[in-house]
């Protein structure tokens, strides 16, 4: 995704996600999750976009925005990838595939790698439990993990850096 | 009640239309494109395609049968099916090649078959493989069998007949009354009968009234609401119409996690299409009745499917509980008076409806009529979805429906009922599914997820890892449950870590009975559960973690956490 420098596109850009993607009712929760998914994070100008639509304050928007784990606040990375730690998994082996994932990426825990090109998220379940170990990249849902499988995964977005 | 003739003899009329053509039915539930369904179907396309054949290719849900997905069907006009499963990109050229073109199933690639076929080469009939005849198909009987976006197949397929029975030959006191009658619970986990509460609904004399769905399902190991809403989506919106009709209500919201892409489209869709078919909106099929529907996304948040927090994250605050009274009866979403209901509750209506409450209690036990969607997963060799009738036992679900444990291992644990549920060992697999034996034996039914584990598991660890998913889930509102579930998890931490002593035994089951009786919601309330039921069914491993002069295999202690969110 392009970074947006321009402060006035940012706002468009803003206003454009809440208008084409707000499912349902307007809310504050609405908003965000639209904007989040528009953009693929929440910039501090939706949270005051998002309180004027609503008639309320920015602090009661980021109440709602740093509750949900959904959202994140700076830009987002290229790929994302999603491990799930629910039961089922840990049960069949999400912890080895965790720690690969780790290795890999070179991460302590979840966040963005050093060059910002991956982010890697915990789940606590995928809905895919009868398939696990599971987890997803860029929202494609993968099951019956492996440690080979997640770390060619891996090995093939990392090949598409430019 | 003309209008529902009109559009059923047009439904069926669409239906045969569709019988007369070779038919692939695809699972592309969450599930069946975790295994890869969507790559198989393009595959298919592309080959469909390049032979110009004149093929319906469906996306159905799934019959729920995970372990043999990707798993396809070829129905041909005659009826006959064979179905395929595990199919991977590489055989979907000779399963095209020969069983669509030259007419030939490719029976060492068959998984089943059913219907008119000779010579199958030993290939077993579908519906009486032991995965499918041992189940007891209400509300999952048109799973993998109708395309969910198509309302025709619903309504040839006897859909909305329970609709149109209710408008025009019932009295909206009888509707309820048939609800109470069939002694339905509700399968959201507190099992509260669900006539009497829509009874409480019923009661208000208001003009904007709500019936809220629940299909957060934020339990890790269950996944049948979201397979409602994948394979069979109408059958939720006929339902709610019902509950609305029993109850007067004027409106209907579906709740769904954000995240969760084909059940919400399909949710959508499945709304859209009764509203272009006079199915929802004004004057349901001309009836003097008016209803509307609406889905509504939650971020990720567990305690958002707890009934009064998820009103607030309706009205897009944090999913956060509220104090009661007021019940949502007298104020719930946006002060309105509303019922919150799980989607397997709401499903459950339209067969009730239409085949009446002795219909229902003929199924099931004394006090737990009809049936149990199960989710089946972990160490087990037939992972998947089955619905069977309430009383059926663990055991027969494990070894006969899901064929054991694989590797020749020992069952040793089984988790179910969602994270606030609890942990057995093998000496309950004799329990009868229903509300109160599976309560009884100190775990509960819950949301249906049951999740096994072999031998080699580790209780302690399994243990501390459900802890870390409730203290990570806890909202935050009520102190009991946000320290108590922390100081759970330091103290698991420690046990882990072999630098703990007995008094940690007693510590955590006091922190426990101080959240059981100071939690504002069921999240705090429950969280003892999995520690509770671990001490009493696997008191040897807790002994051998707490002998330091015992070592055992160093346990992962590299658990997910993040910070707390309040
Ligand atoms: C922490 C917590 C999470 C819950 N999550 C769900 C859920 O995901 N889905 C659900 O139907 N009920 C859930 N419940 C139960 C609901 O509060 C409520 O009892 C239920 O939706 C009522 O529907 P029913 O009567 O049809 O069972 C949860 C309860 C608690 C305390
Ligand atoms: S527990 Fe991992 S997908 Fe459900």
């Amino acid at each position: 995704m392009e970074p947006i420098t321009n402060n006035s596109d940012l706002e468009t850009q803003i206003n454009n996600a809440i208008e084409n993607n707000l499912s349902g009712r307007m809310t504050i929760l609405a908003a965000l999750l639209a904007v989040q998914d528009d953009i693929g994070y929440i910039p501090q100008k939706a949270l005051e976009i998002v309180s004027e639509l609503n008639t309320t304050t920015v602090n009661d928007v980021w109440g709602v925005a740093s509750f949900y784990p959904n959202f994140r606040f700076d830009p987002p990375t290229e790929h994302t990838i999603e491990i799930c730690w629910g039961p089922s998994c840990h049960i069949t082996g999400a912890q080895d595939i965790i720690k690969s994932c780790l290795t890999e990426l070179n991460l302590e825990t979840e966040g963005d790698t050093n060059d910002g090109f991956i982010n890697f998220k915990f789940n606590t379940c995928l809905a895919a439990c009868a398939q696990s170990p599971v987890g997803s990249v860029d929202h494609k849902i993968i099951g019956r993990l492996n440690k080979k499988k997640i770390i060619d995964l891996i090995n093939n977005l990392k090949s598409q850096k430019k | 009640m003309q209008k529902f003739t009109d559009l059923k003899n047009k439904a069926d009329q669409e239906y045969n239309t569709l019988l007369t053509k070779p038919r692939i039915r695809i699972g592309t539930d969450i599930s069946g494109v975790a295994a890869g369904s969507i790559e198989i179907s393009n595959e298919l396309s592309k080959h469909i395609s390049e032979h110009n054949l004149d093929i319906t290719l469906s996306h159905v849900g799934g019959f729920g049968l995970s372990f043999a997905e990707p798993l396809i069907d070829i129905q041909m006009p005659d009826g006959s099916r064979v179905f395929y499963s595990n199919v991977t990109v590489d055989n979907v050229g000779k399963i095209v090649q020969n069983h669509l073109i030259n007419g030939n199933p490719v029976y060492d690639l068959a998984f089943a078959y059913s219907g008119n076929l000779t010579n199958t080469n030993n290939t077993p009939e579908f519906y009486q493989l032991p995965e499918n005849k041992l189940q007891k198909k209400v509300l999952t009987e048109n799973f993998g069998e109708i395309d969910p976006t198509d309302i025709y197949e619903y309504i040839a397929n006897d859909g909305y007949s329970a609709l149109a029975k209710a408008l025009f030959q019932m009295e909206a006191d009888n509707v309820h009354k048939e609800i109470l009658d069939s002694k339905l619970r509700g399968r959201g986990g507190a099992a509260f009968p669900t006539g009497v509460k829509l009874g409480f609904l019923k009661g208000s004399e208001a003009k904007e009234k709500y019936i809220l769905c629940n299909c957060e399902e934020g339990d890790p190991g269950a996944w049948n609401d979201k397979a409602i809403l994948e394979s069979d989506p109408h059958r939720l919106v006929e339902g709610l119409i019902l509950a609305a009709i029993a109850t007067n209500a004027s409106n209907g919201i579906i709740f769904i996690r954000h995240g969760n892409d084909i059940p919400i489209d399909r949710t959508k869709a499945a709304i859209k299409s009764a509203y272009e078919n006079g199915l929802l909106g004004q004057n349901i099929l001309g009836s003097e009745f008016t209803f509307d529907a609406e889905v509504v996304l939650v971020g990720e948040s567990y305690v958002a499917g707890e009934e009064t927090a998820l009103m607030e994250a309706v009205e897009g605050k944090r999913a956060m509980p509220r104090y009661k009274p007021p019940f949502p009866a007298a104020f719930g979403v946006w002060g309105h008076p509303s019922n919150i209901n799980n989607i397997k509750t709401i499903a459950n209506l339209p067969s009730i409806i239409s085949k009446g409450s002795s219909w229902f209690t003929s199924i099931g036990t004394e006090t737990s009529t009809g049936t149990a969607i199960l989710c089946l997963s972990g160490n087990i060799n037939k992972p998947g979805l089955y619905e069977i009738e309430m009383g059926t036992t663990i055991r027969s679900v494990i070894e006969d429906i899901c064929d054991g444990i694989p590797n020749n291992k020992e069952l040793k644990l089984l988790q179910t009922g969602g994270p606030l549920g609890g942990v057995l060992n093998s000496s309950k697999l004799d329990t009868s599914i229903d509300f109160d034996s599976m309560a009884k034996a100190g775990a509960i039914l819950g949301s249906g997820g049951i999740i096994v584990a072999d031998q080699d598991v580790d209780v302690i660890d399994l243990t501390r890892m459900l802890i870390a998913f409730c203290q990570f889930e806890s909202c935050g509102k009520c102190f009991p449950c946000r320290l108590g579930n922390s100081h759970l998890l330091e103290i698991l931490n420690r046990i882990c870590g072999k630098t703990s002593t007995e008094s940690d035994i007693e510590l955590m089951r006091k922190v426990g009975t101080n959240m059981q009786q100071g939690s504002l919601c069921g999240h705090g309330q429950l969280g003892f559960n999995p520690i509770k039921s671990a001490l009493e069914y696997f008191k040897d491993d807790f002994d051998l973690a707490l002998d330091t002069s015992i070592s055992v295999p160093n346990v992962t202690i590299n658990i997910p956490t993040r910070a707390n969110r309040y």
